[in-house]
């Protein structure tokens, strides 16, 4: 047990390049998800109270109890989800990750790769390179997840904020844009969860960095 | 919150209270408010999965909630103006919304009805609905923001706050102005002096031209559209101004208590 704790230690300084997923982002990633949960299951108890459309939420699957206490839940994790959002947007530009790690996205890339992740031909042995429809979904739902801030923000304040929600197309389609994004999250949570399920050390990579 | 209660509507029981409360609600909110027990203002925040001592969550939830209104207070612009619209983008017909139904909405003799005027004014004098009328009115067409997330554009017309506030000589550096109403269970909401004093913060008279219908908060309802509805109380019965937080029908049930907009 000690041997092998000595060994992992002199293999983190001896290779630092071994390390996946640096430690800053499997914070922000364990705590993004965290919030967006938190935001989500909450969001779906504020939608009950006035239903977009012919469904509402199962309480069971909701968090606050009731309007007011679903409305504490939002706009509380709302901070934990925008602090640290903006940490991982900082970050990622600051550090070059983003350009690196999900830049280019192509195109052929990405229908290449779909056709490869479809007959199981694409290689998952270099996890510290993302294939081009790991590039997509990741650039596509950090986008989705500036639109579905932005978007609530502007719901939040919309006389304060009026230009924001102008910007949206008026307060009733904010409304549709912050659900469709969430909708957009919870079908890629669906498919990331997946993906990472039937790629396990892609997860160990997230968990432990290597 | 209940002790608060008791004493301004004394001899209220407070489980007939949430009877007739827990009846007019939407089913869901009714179904929540009875598995909440007898306290009407307990804030049971979380369904099924018990994951965090609920008790904690909540305080540190109602922390946040008053961090919120700090921040709100930091963004509000008083010079900011709700975006107005063309009368033909009016809601037709507009919704009625309460936690009552039409039918239990206060019906006020306009005749016998007078705004009491308290607290740190100069002038304490009631005013009867035909001295009000004679105040200048303003029109506007706004949004009105619901809590649960529908809006809809109305038009009110009557006399901005802050004329009438200046009138009665009211100390505008007091923290708020604090609205009693007629609806059952003695609707009440305080209202942050900067809000009060907004240019379109409004002593409202009319709706869309016709003297305010009983629906809408006849006599006289304050619309205020850099706020959530429920922070636009209808039925008023008096107006105090004040520097202490009194605490509100919905605020003392957990919605946040600035909730600008
Ligand atoms: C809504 C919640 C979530 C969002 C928005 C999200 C988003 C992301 C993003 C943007 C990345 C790329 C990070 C980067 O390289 O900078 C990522 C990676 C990853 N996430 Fe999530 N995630 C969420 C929830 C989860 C959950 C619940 C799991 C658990 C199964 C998970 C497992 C992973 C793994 C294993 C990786 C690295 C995968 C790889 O190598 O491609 N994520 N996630």
């Amino acid at each position: 047990m000690t041997s092998l704790a000595v060994n992992d230690h002199q293999a983190e300084t001896a290779a630092p390049a071994k390390v996946i997923q640096p430690v800053w982002v499997r914070i922000v990633h364990w705590t993004n998800a965290f919030a967006m949960i938190l935001m989500i299951m909450s969001g779906w108890q504020i939608y009950n109270a006035s239903p977009l459309f012919g469904f509402t939420f199962s309480r069971s699957i909701t968090l606050g109890g009731w309007l007011g206490g679903a409305l504490l839940w939002h706009f509380a994790a709302m901070w934990l989800l925008m602090v640290n959002g903006l940490t991982y947007l900082a970050l990622g530009f600051a550090t070059g990750r983003f350009r690196k790690k999900l830049l280019p996205i192509t195109p052929g890339g990405v229908i290449a790769d779909t056709k490869a992740a479809l007959t199981f031909k694409l290689s998952h042995d270099d996890l510290s390179k993302y294939n081009s429809v790991q590039k997509l979904l990741y650039a596509g739902i950090i986008t989705v997840g500036v639109v579905i801030v932005l978007s609530g923000l502007s719901m939040w304040k919309p006389v304060q904020l009026h230009w924001l929600v102008a910007l949206f197309g008026g307060y009733d389609f904010a409304r549709y844009v912050h659900f469709t994004c969430m909708a957009l999250i919870v079908v890629f949570l669906v498919i990331h969860v997946a993906l990472a399920l039937l790629v396990p050390k892609s997860l160990r990579a997230m968990l432990i960095g290597r | 919150m209940g002790r608060l209660r008791k004493l301004l509507i004394p001899g209220v029981d407070k489980k007939l209270l949430l009877r007739d409360a827990v009846k007019t609600m939407p089913e869901l909110t009714r179904r929540r408010f009875i598995t909440a027990g007898t306290s009407l203002g307990a804030l049971t925040l979380l369904t099924g999965c018990d994951v965090v001592d609920s008790s904690s969550a909540e305080e540190l939830l109602k922390k946040v909630s008053k961090f919120n209104d700090a921040v709100q207070a930091w963004m509000f612009n008083p010079d900011a103006l709700a975006p107005t619209f063309p009368e033909s983008m009016i809601t037709k017909p507009f919704p009625f919304n309460a936690y009552y139904d039409l039918d239990d909405a206060p019906e006020i003799a306009g005749a016998d009805w007078k705004l009491e005027v308290r607290g740190l004014v100069d002038n304490k004098k009631s005013w009867t609905l035909d001295e009000l009328y004679k105040l200048p009115q303003v029109k506007q067409v706004t949004r009105h923001i619901c809590v649960e997330g529908w809006s809809a554009i109305g038009s009110w017309t009557g006399t901005p706050l802050r004329d009438f506030l200046k009138l009665v000589g009211a100390d505008t550096r007091a923290n708020y102005v604090w609205f009693q109403c007629a609806d059952k269970d003695g609707y009440n909401s305080p209202l942050d002096m900067r809000s009060a004093l907004h240019p379109q913060t409004q002593m409202t008279f009319k709706f869309a031209d016709q003297i305010l219908p009983r629906a809408y908060g006849f006599p006289m309802k304050i619309r205020v559209p850099t706020k959530l509805g429920f922070k636009n109380p209808k039925y008023v019965l008096s107006m105090e101004v004040t520097n202490d937080y009194k605490g509100g029908y919905w605020e003392d049930q957990g919605y946040n208590s600035f909730s600008g907009s």
